[in-house]
């Protein structure tokens, strides 16, 4: 029997097939055309006398210049942040380190609307997401470790927790106010000190909640922002008096990382890359489930470490689910990232857009079936259409490395063994998505995926209460929730 | 054509049915887009009087607004139909004569449905002679609900073969029928038994519309459509009063069923208050300024 063409649905024209523009305001934020280092609770010129831009990917125009910390600069954050750990802050009651905590929350939610728009010029993603997702969340882990502060003893009973010290933080660019507050919160509730290096492609909000903090009246030294690239992060990882490093970021510079701090007594959480399995089976809600795969890989432009970017699909509803998917894809709006109706917006940076262009020439040269949705992109500015891979292979590189953009390996499976065998087949182990109707199904998957996270029915959400971290490659220790304490204390 | 098993329908999960109608109220419309999706909303309405005082008098002046909707603004489409009962179609044929406004009527002993099968039928006749162009009947929730599926699919392609020319609405009464679930297997049950359009509610019964719901019945006419390459259309009932929520129904009609469904022919709302919220809205666009509701005549 021949096989039946799947009628297309039409998206192409029609009242709604474009928007008016609906441009969220800019007009309230205040970015200063410089910003040097915050060091000891005050703005510092950087000893190096550089500085760098930051670029806005949507427009590539420059937003401002960023002090680039040199050692000497570090040195003295470092200082300063032991200086303020020393005499003040972990001999502080914990309930008064926790007013500080709460302050530091209530004055990111009363600043969300310039938080978010910040957020999505320095950084590309929509205006929607920063504002629904990235700073609220951000808000709310403060709320939540503040809670903690207090009742450390109750985290850990008879186990008498005390602070480790001082925090070197590193943080990477996809979801910048949000990663500093996932490392600050915790740091700060345990009773450390703390020096954060941003990403170099998106300083401002951690920059900006630099304001807040002193804003907040947090005691000098307590919270220290550095900016800068490898080198900054390379001297933070390598000082000597840093009890602790917590890095976000790539599986490569991780293992740079756990290679110079061997030997030392510092302690480390990773948490690095992923290529997480979203697998449907054939009893799945799928009309939610390619909801699922667009929010599991096209959420943020891709740039997620934990997203859904290889999809396995049960093959007696591979073609329907593929040929749904498709169709979702068209109504995806790309473009203008302030523009509140823009579903996926600008690539953070042209390194990585050339990085994303690289992998979808790889998956064309592998033989992998390569669709793109039809949509306009914006002229200027780096943007890259939501892309799919058909018909991958466990082999292929674009299934093997994270490409970090909105690029998704679509393979198919028949049993239940097959699917755990290929998903857990990767050097990663960050996260999994499980899509069934069937409840004992899922509780065999999350025993045998090999996951920090695994999603049942949903994916890509996130709680302070929840733990969050990876296997293997993906890093160890867990951020989020009482765990997230952990790496903060010792016994 | 092969018919699907009832007992076994698609699955819906009712959280992400939810999470992607708030995304769909995320939209921001504006300017153009929102005049001219006002506008089609306004063309989409079923205007509708279902009420135990209706008379003659009350539905002639409904139709009058059916078709004059606001003379002020000039170029502002109709309706897309009048709402009656059955008794009132006569009247509500001669009072719209050649407007091009459709008249519907309720049939099947609304809005309970707890009749004979040949009372229903009759009932279904007598609204198609006095000249209906669409029929709305209402399934039997209590048969449907102990699992009668056979049941309910036979007595909706009695009625179907009892309209004959006029479009048969399919009205599942989704706040009886409750889960999500059930809503998608009335939805299959009604298009494969012959509905041309298959609406939420009576408007008797609260809560009436929803978005979730409504989007489980979109996704069911998708699904169909994928299958057979054939169109069904939607009608939401009751609970849409506001401009604002016709519009981000008119969002998920799009971007779940595309382009092919944007007119009345696919789409309705049935509703009463809409119009007037939808008239005050597109005048506020034009003017800029907030009219009083008296600026706006209640038929």
């Amino acid at each position: 029997m021949a096989k039946k063409e799947t009628p297309k649905l039409d998206f192409s024209k029609g009242w709604g097939s474009t928007f008016a523009p609906a441009p969220e305001s800019t007009s309230h934020i205040q970015v200063k055309k410089q910003y040097d280092l915050f060091i000891n609770g005050k703005w510092v010129k950087p000893e190096s006398g550089k500085y760098f831009p930051s670029i806005n990917p949507a427009t590539e125009q420059v937003i401002s210049s960023i002090a680039e910390a040199n050692e000497k600069d570090v040195n003295k954050a470092v200082k300063a942040a032991r200086d303020a750990y020393n005499k003040v802050w972990s001999k502080m009651p914990a309930k008064e380190r926790a007013k500080y905590i709460y302050r530091i929350a209530r004055t990111i939610q009363e600043r969300a609307r310039e938080f978010a728009v910040i957020e999505t010029m320095d950084g590309g993603k929509s205006i929607r997401e920063s504002r629904d997702i990235d700073v609220p969340l951000a808000a709310n882990h403060f709320f939540y470790y503040a809670g903690w502060a207090d009742k450390l003893e109750y985290a850990f009973p008879n186990r008498m927790p005390k602070p480790l010290g001082v925090a070197g933080q590193i943080i990477p660019w996809n979801f910048p106010l949000l990663m500093a507050a996932w490392k600050i919160a915790p740091a700060l509730a345990t009773g450390n000190t703390v020096v954060l290096k941003p990403a170099e492609t998106t300083s401002l909000t951690a920059l900006k909640l630099a304001e807040v903090i002193a804003d907040c009246g947090l005691p000098e030294g307590v919270v220290n922002i550095v900016t800068g690239a490898g080198k900054t992060g390379a001297a933070l990882v390598n000082h000597p008096d840093i009890d602790k490093i917590a890095f976000t970021g790539s599986t490569d510079v991780g293992k740079i990382i756990q290679r110079s701090i061997a030997g030392t007594s510092k302690k480390l959480t990773l948490e690095l890359g992923g290529k997480a399995a979203n697998i449907i089976f054939d009893d799945a809600p799928i009309n939610q489930a390619v909801e699922g795969i667009v929010n599991g890989i096209f959420f943020n432009q891709g740039h997620v470490c934990c997203a859904g970017s290889r999809l396995f699909v049960q093959e007696g509803i591979a073609d329907l689910v593929i040929s749904k998917l498709k169709d979702r894809m068209e109504t995806l709006i790309v473009g203008d990232p302030m523009d509140k109706n823009t579903d996926i917006g600008a690539i953070n940076s042209k390194e990585q857009l050339s990085k994303i262009n690289d992998y979808i020439s790889i998956g064309k040269n592998e033989g992998a079936e390569f669709y793109q949705s039809s949509c306009a992109i914006p002229k200027k500015g780096f943007f890259c259409r939501p892309t799919l891979f058909l018909n991958a292979s466990q082999s292929h590189r674009i299934v093997q490395e994270e490409i970090f953009g909105p690029v998704l390996a679509v393979q198919t499976f028949r049993t239940i063994e097959e699917v755990i065998e290929k998903a857990n087949n990767i050097p990663y182990g960050l996260s999994a998505g499980v899509w069934t109707d069937k409840g004992s199904k899922i509780f065999n998957l999350t025993t045998k995926l090999r996951a920090g996270v695994v999603w049942a029915n949903t994916y890509n959400k996130f709680d302070p209460t929840s733990p969050f971290g990876g296997y293997k490659e993906s890093g160890f220790g867990r951020e989020g929730g009482i765990h997230g304490l952990h790496s903060y204390v010792k016994f | 054509m092969t018919y699907p098993d009832f007992n076994k329908t698609v699955t819906v999960d009712q959280v992400g049915i939810e999470e992607r109608c708030s995304r769909f109220q995320a939209r921001s419309i504006k300017k153009e887009t929102k005049v001219e999706g006002l506008k089609l909303a306004l063309n989409m309405i079923d205007l509708t009087t279902l009420e135990g005082k209706d008379t003659e008098g009350k539905v002639r002046q409904m139709c009058y607004k059916a078709v004059h909707l606001h003379d002020v603004y000039p170029g502002l489409p109709t309706v897309a139909a009048v709402c009656v009962y059955p008794t009132f179609v006569k009247t509500a044929k001669e009072a719209l004569k050649t407007s091009g406004v459709k008249v519907a009527s309720v049939a099947t002993a609304f809005p309970s449905g707890q009749s004979t099968r040949a009372i229903k039928i009759a009932d279904t006749k007598f609204a198609v002679e006095n000249g209906a162009d669409e029929v709305d009947m209402v399934i039997s929730r209590g048969e449907f609900l102990k699992g009668n599926y056979n049941f309910v699919f036979d007595e909706i392609a009695a009625i179907k073969e009892a309209c004959g020319k006029a479009r048969l609405k399919v009205i599942f009464e989704t706040g009886e029928i409750s889960t999500l679930d059930n809503v998608r297997k009335a939805s299959e049950i009604a298009i494969y038994a012959g509905a041309d359009f298959i609406k939420t509610s009576t408007g008797k019964i609260s809560p009436a519309a929803t978005m979730p719901v409504t989007l489980v019945m979109l996704e069911a006419i998708r699904d169909y459509y994928y299958q057979t390459g054939i169109m069904v259309g939607m009608k939401p009932a009751g609970g849409i009063s506001t401009a604002k929520s016709a519009l981000h129904y008119l969002i998920m009609l799009r971007e779940t069923l595309g382009n092919a469904w944007l007119s009345n022919e696919w789409f309705r709302f049935g509703a009463s208050s809409l119009a007037n919220d939808v008239l005050m809205q597109l005048m506020k666009e034009k003017t800029g300024l907030y009219q009083s509701a008296d600026y706006f005549s209640k038929d």
